[in-house]
């Protein structure tokens, strides 16, 4: 998916006069060097205050780095410099939850989506495969709205179009809705494989699609929510959602804890319970 | 762009009307010269130095009362305005938003933000002046700014420093010595003294580097 996005934003400096690229070293080498490819060095409050200022000269900046230090190190510039100046940016991180489960705790962001999704105004999208990176990637380019893209290293085994909600499979009425984000769709598939569910796909999970949601539950009243960030970041509006809905949710993602561990994302994936095994674990549990 | 409206508008407002129009703002009649230390500065640059293609952002968002004064003697902020400064409806907050506020190009308040954008705006070769305060150089996400600006020789970026030695532990050595190292050309002048301000904001076509002006004022 990252080498995708390479490509992507190297054609797009070359397709668009606007597009400007922000970078804080990370990436800059596979970007390479373009007159409106900005390498600012290891500062990241600086890469989004740069960015804000070049949406203030009218061009639509791109920037990019790991997760931690896209978002979270420089959150009040997120909150500031783009938001509360009402300038817009794309924000492409990689790393997502544990790519980097060997680097360690600094280097793992579970709550990049969350902490986005707690300042107004920003579309979030959670690519599942590469060629939805880069779909979402290219119908970003044209607004000046403010953007966050989270690339992962975990993909799907095939894209799924349309971007919104897309109902996958059917239960029978009033079966459990299960809804997976992003690259976490192959292991629902698995887990759901042989149960009465409905599966649905989300990878634009900001502004949530509520209507969507509701209509795709239907008589039911079980829903399911898997994301692969910090578990429940979209269970507020779920409850929105189903505000008028009896329902139940289980909202399944990284837990909330402090975890000590290094080795590879498939090893933290099945520690999450976010792997088939646990997946179908949970959903057994739930389930009755 | 605020400042080609401002040069456009020709009030009849001088400097000496700054003070009533102050008063409308603050209810004061009597001005309390620390708490504007950036009067001078402002004027100069909106009366003297910006070009209509230019761009200012007001970093140091605190005490705005002296910017808002001189946009509307400038014809940008309606004199009428200033009455309900920090009112819940009022355009004009004790933090400057660029949204509600005419004239305003730079939401601040949270220190250090500024040279960030200004930084971002000047790589596109607009010129852009950026006013930030002595004690906002504490924030250090303004030395990531100053250290990139210098090394890429942002030549269209001008800094100014309204000095009133009000950082807590100080800049032992000076402000200036800290921006050349990094590649800046950096000097002092009085903040208060007009014709100084003036010689030494005015943009200079043949300039390598960023600049930055230090503008002594009263200690607070």
């Amino acid at each position: 998916m990252r080498e995708r996005f390479y490509d992507v934003v190297r054609e797009a400096l070359d397709e668009d006069d606007r597009v400007a690229v922000v970078t804080a070293q990370i990436g800059n080498d596979s970007i390479g060097e373009h007159p409106r490819h900005f390498d600012v060095g290891i500062r990241e409050q600086l890469m989004i205050g740069v960015a804000a200022g070049l949406a203030l000269e009218g061009y639509r900046p791109v920037a990019h780095s790991y997760t931690p230090f896209l978002v979270e190190r420089p959150w009040e510039f997120l909150k500031l410099d783009l938001g509360h100046n009402d300038l817009g940016a794309v924000l492409v991180s990689t790393g997502a939850s544990y790519d980097a489960a060997r680097s360690g705790r600094t280097h793992q962001a579970p709550e990049d989506v969350a902490a986005v999704a707690m300042l107004p105004g920003w579309t979030i999208h959670v690519p599942g495969h590469p060629a939805e990176l880069e779909s979402l990637f290219r119908r970003s380019l044209p607004g000046d709205d403010r953007v966050y893209i989270r690339m992962s290293e975990e993909e799907n085994h095939a894209r799924v179009d349309g971007g919104g909600f897309t109902v996958l499979r059917h239960g029978s009425p009033g079966a459990p809705l299960v809804v997976a984000v992003g690259p976490t769709l192959t292991p629902v598939l698995q887990a759901t494989v042989d149960r009465d569910v409905a599966v649905a796909y989300l990878a634009t999970v900001r502004p949530f699609p509520h209507d969507a949601l509701r209509d795709a539950l239907a008589a039911g009243t079980d829903v399911v929510l898997v994301e692969p960030y910090l578990a429940g970041t979209s269970a507020a509006e779920v409850a929105v959602a189903l505000r008028e809905h009896p329902h139940r949710l289980l909202a399944l993602g990284v837990p909330h804890a402090e975890f000590r561990h290094y080795g590879t994302g498939p090893e933290h994936r099945a520690a999450h319970g976010l792997d088939a095994a646990g997946i179908s674990d949970s959903l057994r549990s739930f389930i009755p | 762009m605020w400042v080609a409206m401002a040069i456009a508008a020709k009030t009849e407002f001088g400097y000496d009307d700054l003070p009533s129009l102050l008063t409308r703002l603050t209810g004061d009649e009597k001005h309390d010269r620390s708490s504007l230390s950036t009067l001078d500065v402002l004027w100069v640059l909106y009366d003297r130095v910006l070009g209509e293609e230019d761009r200012f952002l007001l970093s140091k968002g605190h005490g705005p009362a002296a910017f808002y004064a001189v946009l509307a003697a400038k014809g940008i902020v309606p004199v009428d305005e200033l009455d309900g400064f920090g009112s819940f409806d009022s355009l004009l907050g004790y933090h400057p938003d660029r949204v509600l506020a005419p004239g305003v190009e730079l939401s601040s308040g949270s220190l250090g933000h500024g040279l960030g954008v200004a930084t971002g705006a000047a790589l596109t070769g607009r010129r852009v002046w950026c006013l930030v305060g002595d004690a906002e150089l504490d924030e250090g996400s303004n030395w990531e700014a100053v250290q990139y600006a210098g090394r890429v020789g942002l030549s269209s970026l001008t800094t100014i420093v309204v000095d009133n030695d009000s950082s807590e532990h100080g800049w032992p050595d000076g402000i200036e010595r800290r921006f050349m190292l990094e590649g800046w050309v950096a000097l002092r002048v009085d903040g208060r003294d007009h014709e100084a301000l003036e010689a030494a904001l005015l943009p200079d076509p043949d300039a390598t580097r960023p600049r930055c002006i230090v503008a002594e004022v009263e200690r607070q």
